[in-house]
């Protein structure tokens, strides 16, 4: 292939990439993306790709193996286009008859169709399936339409068209000016609005400047930028190929965990055909814009999330935050002025340059503009990654789209914003989430993790998990977040095992309050929030943990006992079978069994089994 | 030159100088652990942590690393400035008991007992890094660094062992210790050098004429390879020289 010199070439590629597809051809898309495939999503594609095969069906039917639409709760996921027909929870066993009756002859299966929860209603097309209903998906919503290893994908739905317009139609502060009017936010987790930082970065003294993509996503349980990177990186890629000519930078970095192996190697491909098609490297498009992107993967330390830590690690040193009295912009990757934006930051700019500022910016709330995608885990009906308007209540996110708590429990909190977000009540559930408003409330939006707890989750427990995953992370340079976390996570410990004391909240928020003035970086001065949180809006929780030594929520081991409800227990035995320290004893039939507390190491196994409701946590 | 404002003191400073080199310039106290003027700034024990105000905002920043600007307002010892101050001694105290410096600081900033519970065995470090930091920087042979994350953290030699073959023995990582937690003694014709967690011993040499051992081999070899000048140089101590 000849690398593409002009934006007529580009349009004129684009045209017959579209033309050679027939929209009307059958075509089974099937989610590549990481959650499906480890629920066996590979074996899919084998057997949809050997059926096909053995029905000598190559040049009728088309497969395409996609990034991930988000609905990983009931992947694996198949779409049958054209319809739009949606399978869900696909087996390989499934996928004879999917070719024979839906692909061939448009038959609908019955069993692998997704039933709504709330209705019992068997949904049959994909954008009517109401986790998809309620969002907006303006990033994500390409995942699905893509095979990202595969350039034309891109271009087929518009892939390069905001680069081209760029490079000729637009001056590099005439994009600034566009993503500054945009209102566009950066989706790494400060909130920094990009355009300001983008013009920043271009006025810093200096002939050199780095443009850096953030894809360290650390936080447990979060997946958004993973999901971008593998489901569609040209996105990424065009990003900052834009923001690399309005800052005036040739030279981009990104830097992406090595956990994250498909990421990895998607990046990869796309950057490499990008070249070939002389989207990337020199004179871009024949504009005479030079710019090219190295790959640097991450060792997994959360803390390389953080800009300074990030750069420093790039250049080979240990991924330590440094005080940025003197910003990054101004002085970062080798003391160049630098820009570094996350995953989702860069996947936004091809659509404001693409839709306008005007567009986007009547998307959101006042302050926070766009949409945000969140990755919805924990106790929730509809896991998944989920992208919405900024604005949306979380009581739409979590319920609308999530399908709300699993087992008709209790709702009891949900953190936003990754490990260092707070944890939020339910009666905050009608809050907007924009960055302002959970900042108002002790939270923040971090790069968009939520997760959902219930009823069953005891909130000093969560907090003290969080304190110890952050303790683990925390770099160790300063003083309060190193030697404040370690006795932050002592305290909670002894407040979750029976050893707590009066004082000890106090202690805890006066650690907290220096942490939040003492740390060096965003890690130690974010790092108390769940703790704030949770002694804020569940006081009384912790309160039962340090005075009556007890755990409410029936979690804490050391502050429970299991007891047998009488009355209720037939003695059918299912729980001594459970017992993995033969604790209880069967008494003979009807007769109610007997826990021996001595024995009992708590492990719930019994509370598991039993389905009567005869045993009770106390 | 730039003015600014110390504790309602008007100053002047050389645009670009960090607050607490001026604040020390002009007989101002702010306590640090982890600064020295032979390395670069790191910013990592927090106690030289300022208040100042910018555009009508309060905000606390470590004095080690804040470049002195036109008009800035500092504001040394506030309460809040103060308060953290007070929790990093007392997080400092319970990881390192046996400092004298770290009791010494504590009383100074009225911590009179030990909040949390003290950690086991004699530690002194407070892992400030200025060892490494001189060890790179000033001598430039990096022979001891800080290693693991976090908690976890501690000062040692390469691979851990009681032997580092970069080390020469100059002892500027005891001398920059501001806790003593590193020690260097010369006894006869040998120096020993006791980091935290290992020790190493150097053979130092003699001088010809008045018989002292006045430096470390390693070193003496080491200089000589750095100054291109020949080993025979060093055979006579400096205060035996012409």
């Amino acid at each position: 292939m000849n690398k593409l010199s002009s934006p007529d070439e580009l349009e004129k590629l684009r045209k017959s990439i579209i033309k050679r597809r027939d929209p009307n051809k059958p075509c089974v898309t099937i989610c590549g993306g990481t959650g499906c495939l480890a629920l066996r999503g590979e074996r899919v594609i084998t057997a949809f790709n050997q059926e096909i095969k053995r029905q000598r069906l190559e040049t009728k039917v088309d497969v395409r193996v996609t990034g991930c639409p988000g609905f990983c709760e009931r992947g694996p996921l198949v779409v049958i286009k054209p319809q739009n027909i949606f399978y869900q929870r696909v087996g390989e066993e499934d996928v004879p008859e999917i070719v024979s009756e839906t692909v061939l002859k448009g038959n609908i299966i019955d069993r692998l169709l997704y039933p709504d929860p709330n209705t019992g209603k068997k949904i049959i097309y994909e954008p009517e399936v109401p986790f998809y209903e309620k969002q907006k998906r303006l990033i994500i919503g390409n995942n699905e339409l893509i095979d990202p290893t595969t350039i034309d994908d891109y271009l087929a739905v518009g892939g390069y068209t905001a680069l081209s317009k760029v490079l000729f139609g637009m001056s590099p502060e005439e994009v600034i000016g566009e993503v500054k009017k945009s209102g566009l936010r950066g989706r790494g987790g400060g909130g920094f609005p990009t355009g300001v930082k983008w013009e920043t970065c271009r006025r810093a003294p200096g002939d050199t400047r780095y443009i850096i993509c953030n894809c360290d996503e650390g936080d447990p349980g979060a997946f958004m930028d993973r999901s971008l990177m593998e489901g569609n990186p040209h996105s990424v890629v065009e990003g900052m190929i834009i923001g690399a000519y309005a800052i005036g930078g040739h030279q981009g970095y990104v830097y992406v965990r090595n956990e994250y192996p498909l990421a990895v190697r998607n990046a990869r491909i796309a950057i490499k055909q990008a070249e070939e098609y002389g989207l990337l490297g020199k004179d871009i498009l024949g504009s005479g814009f030079d710019f090219s992107i190295r790959i640097n993967r991450g060792g997994g330390a959360f803390v390389c999330g953080e800009s300074s830590a990030l750069m420093a690690s790039l250049e080979g040193k240990v991924g330590e935050p440094r005080a940025k009295y003197v910003h990054t912009v101004e002085k970062g990757l080798w003391d160049k002025p630098t820009n570094l934006n996350n995953v989702e930051t860069w996947a936004n700019i091809p659509l404001i340059i693409n839709r306008g500022a005007d567009w986007y910016a009547e998307i959101g709330t006042p302050r926070s503009k766009g949409t945000k995608i969140f990755s919805l885990v924990g106790k929730v009906n509809n896991t998944g990654l989920v992208e919405v308007p900024m604005g949306m209540t979380l009581r739409e996110v979590i319920f609308d789209i999530g399908g709300g708590i699993p087992k008709g429990k209790k709702f009891k909190g949900v953190q936003t914003g990754g490990p260092s977000g707070g944890i939020l009540p339910e009666s905050l559930l009608d809050l907007p989430v924009d960055f302002d408003e959970l900042t108002k409330v002790g939270s923040m939006m971090g790069s968009g993790g939520m997760i959902v707890m219930d009823e069953d989750n005891c909130v000093v427990d969560i907090a003290k998990y969080f304190i110890s995953f952050l303790e683990g992370e925390s770099c160790g340079k300063c003083v309060p977040c190193r030697e404040g976390l370690k006795r932050m996570r002592e305290i909670l410990t002894d407040i979750t095992e029976g050893r707590g004391e009066e004082g000890d909240i106090e202690l805890l928020e006066r650690l907290s309050t220096v942490l939040i003035d003492g740390s060096l970086c965003a890690l130690g001065t974010t790092a108390p929030n769940p703790v704030l949180t949770t002694i804020r809006y569940f006081r009384d929780e912790y309160e039962a943990h340090v005075r009556d030594k007890k755990c409410p929520a029936g979690v804490c081991k050391e502050l429970v006992t299991y007891q047998i409800i009488e009355e209720k227990c037939p003695g059918c035995g299912l729980c001594v079978k459970a017992c993995p320290v033969e604790a209880i004893t069967f008494m003979g039939k009807k007769k109610p069994v007997v826990l021996d507390q001595e024995k009992c190491i708590k492990c719930g196994a019994c509370y598991d089994v039993c389905k009567l409701g005869a045993i009770a946590i106390k | 030159m730039v003015t600014l404002t110390i504790d309602g003191r008007e100053v002047q400073a050389e645009k670009g100088a960090m607050i607490l080199d001026v604040a020390r310039d002009n007989n101002i106290y702010i306590p640090a652990l982890c600064s020295h003027e032979g390395v670069t700034p790191y910013g990592a024990c927090r106690l030289c942590l300022v208040e100042i105000s910018q555009r009508g905002r309060e905000r606390l920043v470590a004095s080690c690393l804040y470049p002195v600007e036109e008009g800035l307002v500092v504001k040394t010892s506030t309460e809040r400035v103060n308060g953290v101050r007070r929790m990093v001694v007392e997080l400092l105290l319970a990881r390192c008991p046996d400092s004298e410096v770290i009791q010494d600081l504590a009383s100074e900033l009225g911590v009179d007992k030990p909040v949390f519970r003290l950690e086991e065995g004699n530690r002194k470090c407070i892992l400030c890094a200025l060892c490494a930091r001189v060890c790179q920087e000033v001598v430039g042979v990096l022979a001891i660094s800080l290693v693991n994350r976090g908690v976890d953290r501690r000062m040692t030699t390469p691979f851990n062992k009681d032997y580092s073959e970069a080390c020469i023995g100059c002892g500027s990582c005891a001398y920059v210790c501001p806790t003593h937690a590193i020690t260097m003694e010369d006894i006869a014709e040998r120096r020993l050098i006791k980091w935290p967690h290992n020790q190493m011993e150097f053979k130092l040499k003699k001088c010809k004429i008045c018989g002292n051992y006045w430096a470390p081999e390693k070193q003496i070899e080491y200089i000589a390879k750095i100054s291109g000048t020949s080993p025979e140089e060093y055979e006579v101590c400096p205060n035996c020289r012409e």
